[in-house]
């Protein structure tokens, strides 16, 4: 099937879920990822079941914060 | 008002222009007492990072000690610099009263060893502008040519 993660075109051989995603394109710390497929947020807790259908986009960034102490 | 670039350990070099480095100067201004965030893209040529366009986010602490960027602006962003044909090339807090170097939360959230970190800090008259590269909690300092 064929997806296009964070704006780049990949082909999968198999559905895959959220999380396997993550590990198939490398995701550093996917605890801290954020992901979106089709423009709505996908929640954590559904990552390991959530499955990318062919065609779908899917964008995922990490976490950004800190401070100042 | 320029960084110090004492100590670089890299040899990136981040290139932004006066404007836009008075504009998040602005920014963190604006939002003070608490932090400011944001993103900044553009391209990469060589060593060098060229600063094209910069997002101001909402920081979702709105604390003077804190920040974390809102994923759902930070994902708009994103899109906006992939239409323009930029990468994200870093992100920029504000110290509001601290000196402009990584703090320990910093580095424990910098999660991505590609981006450059770019502290401003507000804690003296003039704003002092820092960037750093952060790999597994270790920064390096990078050096800045404000044109």
């Amino acid at each position: 099937m064929k997806i296009t993660v964070n704006g780049e075109k990949i082909t999968l051989e198999k559905a895959v879920t959220v999380e396997e995603l993550l590990v198939v394109t490398h995701a550093e710390t996917p605890e801290y990822v954020t992901v979106q497929i089709n423009d709505e947020f996908v929640d954590r807790s559904d990552f390991t079941d959530k499955l990318v259908n062919d065609g779908d986009t899917v964008e995922y960034l990490y976490f950004m914060g800190g401070g100042s102490l | 008002m320029i960084s110090p670039n004492a100590n670089l350990k890299g040899d990136i070099m981040i290139i932004l222009k006066k404007d836009q480095f008075q504009s998040i100067v602005e920014y963190a201004r604006g939002n003070l007492p608490e932090e400011a965030c944001g993103l900044l893209s553009g391209y990469i040529k060589n060593e060098k990072r060229i600063i094209e366009k910069i997002y101001f986010l909402t920081n979702l602490d709105h604390s003077p000690e804190h920040f974390s960027m809102d994923a759902k602006e930070q994902f708009a962003a994103v899109k906006n610099m992939r239409k323009h044909g930029y990468v994200l090339i870093g992100n920029f807090h504000s110290h509001p009263s601290s000196p402009s170097r990584p703090s320990e939360e910093d580095k424990r959230l910098a999660f991505d060893p590609l981006m450059s970190y770019l502290i401003l800090s507000l804690a003296e008259k003039d704003p002092i502008l820092r960037s750093f590269k952060i790999e597994n909690k270790i920064s390096s300092e990078e050096s800045i040519n404000i044109l």
